[in-house]
């Protein structure tokens, strides 16, 4: 099984999204998925998945996650609380217990891929996931184009280096808005952001995302697990699930190798 | 500049730790075993002795406005620094804007702080000031280098947000604006436990029209109702996009359930306004300048203008 942990220092700059297109896009290969949540006071993949309702059984080998599809599994504490608009009020030391216990409890059974949706910033989540799980076989860091997300990304890299998870790449995302009427790119979030960073700290640029309105209507309307395949994201997220897929495999062999 | 730490535990806390400033600190259950037992035993308990000298240091502040957002990337700190132009137009308000967000503070950037350095005096630390009126602190000036990532734990987050209460001078202020980080987890518990003797005005909740954005809203509301902080509004932030090509406007986050507007009605909370996307605003703040300033006749401009006033009443009408 290979981990691949989905980071941002920022919010909101897609990182539940970009979970969601890959798992979505290395399931729809034949593989079998896993997708756990680790922001606890904020999970959105529930309701990106559409499964808000669905809970979390219990049976004798742990936790048995959501299945989404018959690819597709995912974990997330959303699937324990009682009612969708409760709060998870708590600090850093009850965070990391759940964090430890989603790690351990959860029976996912044979896995190609074990996708880890992070919150944002460097806290207890992740340092609970550093040490819980030795083994990550890759980031992939999420930022949107601006100089302010690209600072706190900066900030999530040194953390990777800190905790020797491997950068996969940077998925820059929101990079640019096709407008509808006369198909004309702007940059609603300025530009370029992603590419600077990549060649200053040399890493991968795994792909720019656009906006795409009619993708979070999809994700918006719960359907898009149905749908995926026929959404025009697909086709610019297949490459970056490529280079991601090619880089964890290889980072393998060369773990076996050494 | 003294290394903020708020307690010297031996060992992480363990997995159902009480709280090493709880009443149960040293009796619980997780306690049994821990190495931290005897340092959480032997600590003070009861009402924190540092929350007088809180209050103390902030009794000149009239009003405190919390930014919240249970979501990320909302804009949460770029409606801190909005608000905060706003406010200090009036050359006779003085203004401080704190930015809580201790893994990825903005506010130095958006308000044009970047680089600056805090220097510290006998009557504590002072904030740096990028208008005459207007003040800014943020834990990003307390950082080595700009790109240290700060892998902190929950405790230690507190002890630093007690100490920027306590220690940042802000003398005498109109309006405190609070910027916070995502979630309800440590920074806001601490914030709202810390301040409540002196005061919390209310808080301003942020959210885009999503309902992925606004399920994590709702959270921070409950929130909120939980803690006992009053909500002075929602504002719907990036709804509507005016494209500069063709003035065509489409929905780039599109409100499939209402957004903003119907979730204040849902929850019986104030809807303060939207707010649409003008990508100036982002390019504005990634050069720490005012965008009420440059572009004080777009649309963008009136919407936050409006907010603020509505802002404003709320917090008066208390």
């Amino acid at each position: 099984m290979k981990t691949i942990v989905v980071l941002s220092g920022k919010g909101g700059v897609g990182k539940s999204s970009v979970t969601l297109q890959l798992a979505l896009q290395l399931a729809s290969t034949n593989a079998q998925v896993g997708v756990l949540d680790l922001d606890i006071t904020g999970p959105s993949l529930p309701r990106m998945f559409g499964v808000e309702n669905y809970k979390v059984l219990q049976s004798h080998s742990g936790w048995l996650p959501v299945r989404v599809s018959p690819q597709l599994q995912v974990m997330s504490i959303g699937f324990l609380l009682s009612d969708r608009g409760n709060s998870v009020v708590w600090r850093g030391a009850k965070k990391t217990g759940m964090v430890q216990q989603f790690l351990r409890d959860t029976y996912w059974g044979d896995l190609d891929y074990l996708i880890i949706d992070t919150p944002p910033g460097t806290g207890d989540e992740h340092i609970a996931l550093a040490e819980e799980i030795k083994t990550v076989d890759g980031a992939v860091i999420v930022t949107t184009p601006q100089m302010v997300a690209i600072n706190d990304v900066k900030k999530e890299i040194n953390f990777c280096h800190k905790v020797n998870f491997k950068i996969i790449g940077v998925v820059e995302n929101m990079s640019g808005f096709k407008c509808p009427h006369c198909d004309e790119c702007t940059d609603v979030f300025n530009s370029g952001g992603g590419e600077k960073l990549c060649k200053e700290l040399g890493l991968t640029l795994l792909g720019q995302l656009p906006i795409d309105p009619a993708f979070v209507e999809t994700v918006e309307s719960q359907k898009i697990v149905q749908m995926y395949g026929s959404t025009s994201m697909k086709k610019v997220f297949e490459p970056v699930a490529k280079a991601v897929e090619d880089k964890v495999q290889a980072t393998g062999v060369e773990q076996l190798s050494t | 500049m003294p290394e903020p730490v708020p307690q010297d535990l031996k060992a992480p806390e363990p997995e159902h730790c009480p709280g090493p400033q709880s009443e149960d600190a040293g009796k619980g259950d997780a306690c049994t075993g821990c190495a931290n037992k005897e340092i959480c035993e032997s600590l003070p308990k009861g009402p924190d002795p540092d929350i007088p000298l809180i209050n103390e240091r902030l009794k000149d502040i009239k009003h405190k406005i919390l930014v919240l957002s249970g979501k990320g990337g909302v804009g949460k700190s770029t409606f801190t620094s909005m608000l905060s132009w706003a406010l200090a137009a009036d050359e006779d308000v003085e203004v401080g804007a704190m930015d809580l967000d201790i893994c990825g503070p903005s506010l130095p950037r958006m308000l044009g702080a970047q680089g600056e350095t805090v220097h510290s005096s006998n009557s504590g630390w002072t904030p740096v000031y990028v208008a005459d009126n207007l003040g800014m602190m943020s834990i990003g000036f307390m950082l080595p280098d700009e790109d240290s990532a700060i892998i902190w734990r929950g405790a230690k987050k507190n002890g630093l947000i007690k100490q920027f209460l306590k220690d940042v001078d802000w003398g005498h202020l109109d309006y405190l604006v609070v910027d916070t980080p995502p979630g309800t987890s440590d920074e806001h518990i601490s914030v709202n436990s810390f301040l409540k003797g002196s005061g919390i005005d209310g808080a301003l909740i942020v959210t885009t029209p999503q309902e992925v954005a606004l399920l994590d809203v709702r959270k921070e509301i409950d929130f909120c109702r939980k803690a006992g902080i009053r909500v002075l509004g929602i504002v719907e932030n990036m709804s509507g996009f005016v494209c500069p090509g063709c003035h065509g406007e489409s929905q780039i986050f599109k409100a499939t359930t209402g957004g903003g507007e119907a979730l204040s009605k849902e929850l019986g909370v104030p809807f303060l306004g939207s707010v649409p996307l003008d990508p100036r605003i982002g390019r504005a703040c990634d050069n720490g300048e005012s965008f009420l300033d440059l572009y004080p006749d777009s649309p963008a401009t009136t919407a936050i203008l409006d907010v603020v006033d509505k802002l404003l009443e709320a917090v008066d009408a208390e």
